[in-house]
């Protein structure tokens, strides 16, 4: 098999080292130079059931973790059964042939490797299977071998030299039994990217979190919740080193909240949930929009509702996130459409949020959460910080009593906030209606002026939309419009359906809410038809796109907790071909 | 114009706002509103450097009656709003006042946890047992058999003892102040905002309107000041006191020296933070 993507599946038993596995190859072929997206799911529960992880590589970027298998390493009768529908028709099949023998099957390549024998026998290192199956992997692609040994020095090194070198020895153990089996020649060839940038390996809640420390964020409020922990353990680790700290809060309404109190007090504080946490903290939304405080909401969504599937996939927050809550309550919604864009649209997040001061929730999920991806080294030099507009003393916003109006009716809504410790800023941060000097009041006059003026900085917060994500051939009369993780399938399926001969265009808006008027309308208008894909059952943003545009949209819904294929957006591009000219 | 220096003599009138309070002649919140008002300028607090953090209900609107800064909130949230406060501005004064409803109904969740942080605030709940706000019902320390229009028929649940709740959680300083004494009371306050860690003071507040059971008549009989030989150092002997009905004893039932929730996490930060971007380069060249 010459050149293009290599997609390799690892999957096994839960907590049985099939992840750190597939981490271990990925971490090495990204060093090595090529390009690389993972995927990995495994069950909520921490050991038993089925975990999976794929790998996909390739000489040019990556939007998916690939639809179809070139290789499926299966650990177990169970792996096997459950992921050898999506091996290739000319795939390569590897299996612990101490564990199981799979059925033959005409067309593919079966590869059988007694990884647990030579582990036991050969190296006398149980523990090593995983080391002996990373040293296959390596070995099918011609991965070089400096890389691995390096990687499993430095994940081995603190036990020591004996433990390093029985895992030296397990990586040469399973390169040397394909070598064997294939005369020297790497049965896969893999071109490494061209692109000679600096580049980091990183999941998309590290990317996020780096994101929240260079938006200046030094306070993270959180209560632990799959898949959003590990931003909030990562952040853990590195607020205090810059003066900051992690609260473990009693439960979300509280993570909330301190958020909420820590803005007041002038500083960038955040939380990041899922849904089952963004339903509690909605409370703290309303509060936030009606006293006007900055707060960063990340959201890493996963199948709901209630506890649903913790640690499946799903874009099924939206409209909780775009209209949770009681009354008319303004707030951002943001989604990073890749691992790269989790970093900078958390910057974008805090900027809006400090702008604005209102809410702004951050929709991440959990492909993107959880997939690792070789991305650019951020240049933090493109990092540009807004911040909230102060009270000046004497200056605008005072009243002419000198009584600091802390709610002022501005033309953009945006009035100068004032900081604890600022004299003569002395304000009451109410959830209740309130007066331009922040006291009660329930006029109609009052309400309705306070209302607009609250609504007048959302319509300003939407001019103000990052730039959508676009891909594809501008006349083409077929448009796709999606957002967050499902982008990259949209982009691929646009590629694909360009080989075929079929022009077509994607959208991903990275504001969902306030919609992007400027951005969507031309796409709109320029599109005969519109495909919006989604994971979730019933279409949530493409009910914000039909309310407001009034348009007939093709959806495509995948709702069964893993990522939507390409093919799947690709059949949907060649169906709707025939309404096309 | 407000001075700058902590040693300034100040008067009452720069702690009071122009908004008139909202609550009913006769209010026990009243007295809590002198006495606090007082206790900051015995302290000589600056105004700038205060916030009143409230939830909902009657006695929650005291921030709008305070010219320092204030955050009212949401009802039950006064805590997570304080230790967000508290945590990001650790140079600020807080005082956290609201009611029973707040403290112990809805926010009893929050309550638990910043007791056992030891989050450097003072709490002045001001405890009616009803909510009055919402026109008389039963709250968390309504007696059994309290009849409203939620328990025509007289409340079957016991009610919360504020006292031994702040104990048993871990409150580093517990006390029991009347509204119609309140010079003892400012006392109190005082004594809370110098404690270093939460400082809980449970106030008898009546509510004239609603609750015809806990009025000023009934707790001017009631109460007595804790005996000269108590030990507030002694949490079984506190324990003892606050368990006591009859009397009802006033005054500081228990303080102990502990390490505050800020200062804990203060001592985690690195005594020379580094910069953002040199944190964040560091992290790429891991991660690359």
């Amino acid at each position: 098999m010459g050149g293009g993507d290599l997609v390799v599946r690892i999957a096994g038993e839960s907590g049985e080292g099939v992840i750190s596995t597939g981490e271990l190859v990925a971490q090495a072929a990204a060093r090595a130079g090529f390009e690389l997206l993972t995927f990995k799911t495994y069950p909520a529960e921490i050991k038993g059931g089925h975990a999976l992880i794929q790998l996909r590589l390739s000489d040019r970027r990556l939007y998916t973790q690939g639809d179809r298998l070139d290789v499926l390493l299966a650990f177990n009768q169970e792996a096997y059964d459950r992921n050898i529908s999506d091996l290739k028709e000319d795939g390569l099949l590897i299996y612990d042939s101490g564990e199981f023998s799979p059925p033959s099957e005409e067309g593919r390549r079966r590869y059988a490797v007694p990884l647990s024998e030579i582990a036991r026998t050969q190296l006398k290192f149980e523990l090593g299977k995983n080391v002996v199956a990373v040293g296959v992997v390596a070995a099918l692609f011609d991965l070089p071998k400096e890389q691995l040994a390096r990687l499993l020095q430095e994940k081995f090194g603190r036990k020591g030299d004996d433990v390093v070198s029985k895992n030296l020895a397990a990586l040469e153990a399973g390169i040397r039994h394909v070598r064997e089996q294939t005369g020297g020649r790497p049965l896969f060839q893999v071109r490494t990217s061209p692109d000679t940038r600096q580049v980091i390996v990183v999941s998309g809640n590290q990317a996020l979190a780096m994101g929240a420390i260079a938006a200046g964020c030094r306070y993270y409020f959180g209560y632990p919740i799959t898949p959003a922990t590990d931003i909030m353990e990562f952040l853990a680790a590195q607020l205090p080193r810059v003066g900051g700290s992690v609260v473990q809060a009693e439960d979300e309404i509280a993570a909330a909240g301190m958020v909420l109190g820590a803005s007041y007090g002038g500083v960038r504080a955040m939380t990041a949930t899922s849904g089952p946490g963004l339903s509690l903290m909605v409370e703290m939304l309303g509060l936030g929009a009606m006293a006007e405080l900055p707060a960063v909401v990340v959201d890493v969504q996963r199948a709901g509702p209630s506890t649903g599937m913790p640690t499946k996939q799903e874009q099924g927050d939206l409209k909780l996130a775009v209209s949770g809550g009681h009354g008319d309550l303004p707030r951002v919604v943001l989604a990073p459409t890749s691992v790269e864009d989790c970093f900078w649209q958390a910057i974008n997040a805090f900027n809006l949020a400090e702008q604005y001061q209102m809410p702004v929730i951050l929709l991440s999920d959990t492909v993107l959460a959880t997939r690792t991806e070789r991305i650019p080294r951020p240049d933090l030099s493109r990092v540009e910080l807004t911040g909230r507009v102060l009270y000046q003393p004497a200056g605008e916003g005072d009243g002419r009593d000198g009584r600091f109006k802390r709610y002022a009716l501005t033309s953009t809504g945006i009035s100068p906030m004032s900081v604890p410790g600022q004299a003569g800023g002395q304000y009451v941060a109410t959830g209740l209606e309130h007066s331009e000097m922040g006291r009660p009041r329930y006029d109609p006059e009052t309400h309705q002026r306070m209302t607009e003026k609250r609504f007048r900085k959302l319509e300003m917060a939407a001019l103000e939309a990052p730039p959508a994500e676009r891909h594809g051939d501008p006349r083409a009369e077929i448009g796709i419009i999606t957002w967050g993780s499902t982008t990259g399938a949209a982009i691929e399926a646009v590629d694909l359906a360009a080989e075929e001969g079929i022009a077509a265009e994607a959208l991903a808006p990275r504001m969902l809410w306030p919609l992007p008027a400027q951005q969507l309308a031309e796409f709109v208008g320029s599109k005969k038809v519109l495909i919006v894909p989604e994971v979730n059952y019933g279409g949530q943003f493409a009910d914000l796109l039909a309310a407001r545009y009034r348009r007939e949209l093709v959806r495509v819904n995948d709702y069964g907790g893993v990522p939507i294929r390409v093919e799947r957006i690709l059949r949907a591009i060649e169906e709707v071909r025939q309404h096309v000219g | 114009m407000l001075g700058d220096t902590a040693l300034t003599e100040r008067t009452i009138d720069e702690y009071r706002s122009d908004e008139k309070p909202t609550w009913c002649p006769g209010c026990g919140d009243f007295g809590v509103l002198n006495a606090a008002y007082n206790a900051l300028r015995d302290k000589g607090y600056d105004p700038k450097d205060v916030v009143v953090v409230s939830g909902i209900g009657c006695s929650s609107r005291i921030p709008f009656f305070v010219a320092t800064y204030g955050f009212h909130g949401v009802h039950g949230r006064t805590m997570p709003v304080a230790t967000g406060l508290r945590v990001a501005r650790p140079d600020l004064h807080v005082l956290v006042m609201g009611g029973d409803g707040d403290a112990f109904a809805i926010g009893g969740g929050h309550f638990l946890h910043a007791a056992r942080r030891n989050l450097d605030v003072t709490y002045v709940i001001m405890d009616n047992s009803i909510y009055g706000l919402t026109k008389g019902q039963t709250s968390p320390t309504s007696g059994v058999g309290f009849t409203t229009k939620t328990t025509p028929r007289g409340s079957v649940e016991r009610s919360v003892n504020p006292l031994l709740l702040a104990l048993a959680a871990g409150a580093t300083f517990v006390a029991r102040g009347f509204s119609g004494q309140p010079r003892e009371l400012a006392d109190l306050i005082v004594r809370g905002m110098e404690h270093k860690g939460i400082a809980v003071i449970d106030v008898y507040s009546p509510c004239t309107t609603f609750n015809k059971v806990n009025t000023f008549k009934f707790y001017r009989e009631m109460v007595a000041p804790l005996p000269p030989e108590h030990d507030a150092r002694d949490l079984g002997e506190a324990m003892a006191r606050a368990r006591s009905e009859d009397p009802l004893y006033l005054g500081v039932f228990y303080q102990e020296d502990a390490p505050t929730f800020e200062d804990g996490l203060r001592d985690q930060r690195s005594s020379d933070p580094a910069d953002g971007r040199e944190l964040l380069e560091e992290l790429f060249d891991r991660f690359s």
